[in-house]
């Protein structure tokens, strides 16, 4: 392997520098004493003391959590049989509407997503609240799962179903018994996308949330909308904080599970 | 069970998408009106078919005709679509190298660089938006910097202008144009490199006559997933952008929640709708060129 040359190594300093160093910021003003973000003075752990306190953030939080995790696990369920529909039914009636309305939410703007929910709700006159914003979170986020479940499922070899089917499996048994095992680093996939997906989302639950419940985005936008505040740098901080130690781990996780299957296979070759 | 399989999600998208934007449809061809839900005519299936005959005389394209007079719409759309394209533009220009040179990296590299560029993504939109405001400001840490380095005798302003925009979407989109265009670098191989530089081009020609073919159909992907939100973003103008940012998802959402017109905001709906149509066309088309050329 060549070295690198001098231009690409500054080239990956600077970018890196450039999507870290606002990050870095952030962090560390979080444990500035004073009320003034942009100075210095001293270190404090007071606001995460203050956020701890804030009644309404840890709310807003649970709400947050609790929407993330029902959305995303029915739009995993949806999703997969969504791509297993798509991939291992060739042609069937409606097809075509059907992949158009798996790929159409991807690159819907989120404004026009959030709005026409919004007017489903009030035309059908359902209460906006925690159960609207799961229903519009598990809508857009299965198209992701859907994408993510299906690149899996085009590239393993359906010769394992047949053969399943063959030996006198019902089709559910061989889903479970064969599909599954081998699609489930997918759908796991599928299940954190959306559910970041939707701990993220801002424009869409604000459009379908009401006044019954309010989401950790919604909060911080409301309050960011006032200025730069040393809470939302504490908050920001445990969220990058959380996310960090996720996707570090994440990546462990799967660089073991690599060179698990290839001492397997070089096992099995021997 | 395939039956099963497809007809769940069939349904739960049929009633929570296609119908959903059919409502969009028909109350962007509606009257605002002073009552709950704020818009006649509605649908009164009780009346039958002359209800229903009522029902479309009473549509009209009333609320297009206002978008097309009122010159802060399409100054709206014209300008998001200008300040999409040129920052999709600058993210190109900012990612292109760094995608180009983690190509290049050591294999064992190559993980760790990926986890690095992956990990902002994860975090927080909102959060990554929030962290320019304090850099930004007329106080804030650049501002600050420059100051303290001698470089300006007064603070620049840069915090509620488009130029702060256009920071913010290069940067919020930035994973998005790295990641494909490293996918199709990641396997190039550096003998054709060599190659080229053997038969006498110099660096930068074996750059453009070797590498940037290659990064091709990563670079037009990269392009669509950072130009298509970009155009309806609304986060960005709104934190970043001033009172003079003209961005339509902006637009839309004070149409809506401000002023609660629901007609325009429908109508203004449907028109970016169709503005995206065609980019979104043309990258699935090239997805699927992409794909049977991948096979």
């Amino acid at each position: 392997m060549s070295r690198l040359s001098p231009f690409n190594i500054v080239s990956l300093t600077l970018g890196f520098a450039f999507l870290y160093i606002p990050m870095i910021i952030l962090v560390v003003f979080s444990f500035n004493a004073s009320k003034l973000v942009t100075v210095w003075a001293g270190f404090s752990t007071k606001w995460y003391g203050e956020l701890l306190q804030n009644e309404a953030f840890l709310d807003a939080a649970w709400v947050t959590v609790k929407v993330g995790f029902f959305s995303s696990t029915l739009a995993t369920v949806l999703g997969t049989m969504a791509a297993y529909a798509l991939v291992r039914r060739g042609r069937f009636r409606g097809r075509t509407l059907f992949s158009g309305m798996i790929y159409a939410p991807l690159v819907m703007p989120e404004v026009i997503t959030g709005l026409s929910l919004l007017l489903l709700f009030i035309a059908i006159g359902l209460d906006r609240g925690v159960l609207t914003i799961v229903l519009a979170h598990t809508t857009f986020s299965m198209c992701y799962v859907s994408v993510v479940v299906s690149s899996r499922l085009v590239s393993f070899d359906q010769s394992l179903e047949e053969a399943a089917l063959d030996l006198g499996c019902t089709p559910f048994q061989a889903f479970r018994a064969v599909t599954l095992p081998i699609i489930a680093p997918a759908v796991a996939a599928g299940w954190l996308l959306a559910f970041t997906l939707s701990l993220d989302d801002l424009v869409i639950a604000s459009f379908t949330a009401g006044p019954a419940a309010t989401t950790l985005p919604i909060k911080i936008f409301s309050s960011v909308r006032l200025g730069v505040s040393p809470e939302i740098n504490a908050m920001s901080t445990i969220i990058i904080a959380i996310v960090t130690v996720g996707v570090i781990t994440a990546s462990l996780v799967s660089k073991r599970n690599i060179a698990r299957r290839a001492a397997e296979e070089r096992a099995a070759d021997s | 069970m395939k039956r099963v399989f497809t007809s769940l999600p069939y349904l739960w998208l049929l009633v929570l998408f296609l119908v959903p934007f059919l409502i969009v449809l028909k109350i962007s061809l509606s009257d605002i009106a002073i009552a709950i839900p704020p818009y006649t005519p509605t649908l009164d299936l009780a009346g039958g078919w002359q209800g229903v005959k009522a029902y479309f005389a009473g549509l009209d394209f009333e609320n297009y005709v206002f978008l097309t007079e009122d010159d802060l719409y399409w100054k709206a759309y014209l300008s998001s679509v200008k300040i999409a394209g040129l920052s999709t533009l600058l993210t190109l220009a900012v990612g292109l190298p760094i995608a180009y040179a983690m190509a290049r990296a050591p294999v064992a590299w190559r993980p760790t660089l990926m986890m690095l560029v992956i990990l902002p993504f994860w975090t927080s939109f909102l959060i990554r938006v929030y962290a320019w405001m304090g850099i930004l400001s007329n106080e804030g840490y650049l501002n600050q910097l420059l100051l303290g380095m001698g470089l300006i005798s007064e603070p620049l302003l840069i915090l509620n202008t488009n130029i702060a925009v256009y920071i913010g979407i290069v940067y919020t989109y930035l994973p998005f144009m790295i990641l494909p265009i490293y996918a199709s670098l990641e396997r190039m191989d550096a003998s054709l490199l060599e190659a080229a530089e053997d038969l006498g081009c110099s660096r930068l020609t074996a750059f453009w006559i070797v590498t940037l073919p290659l990064a091709r159909p990563g670079v037009i992907a990269g392009c669509f997933l950072v130009f298509i939100p970009a155009v309806g973003e609304f986060v960005i103008p709104s934190l970043l952008g001033g009172s003079d940012t003209l961005m339509i998802g902006k637009v839309l959402w004070e149409e809506f929640f401000s002023n609660r017109d629901w007609p325009v905001a429908s109508a203004v709906a449907i028109i970016l709708l169709l503005i995206l149509i065609i980019p979104i066309v043309l990258f699935q088309r090239q997805e699927q060129l992409n794909r049977e050329a991948g096979r």
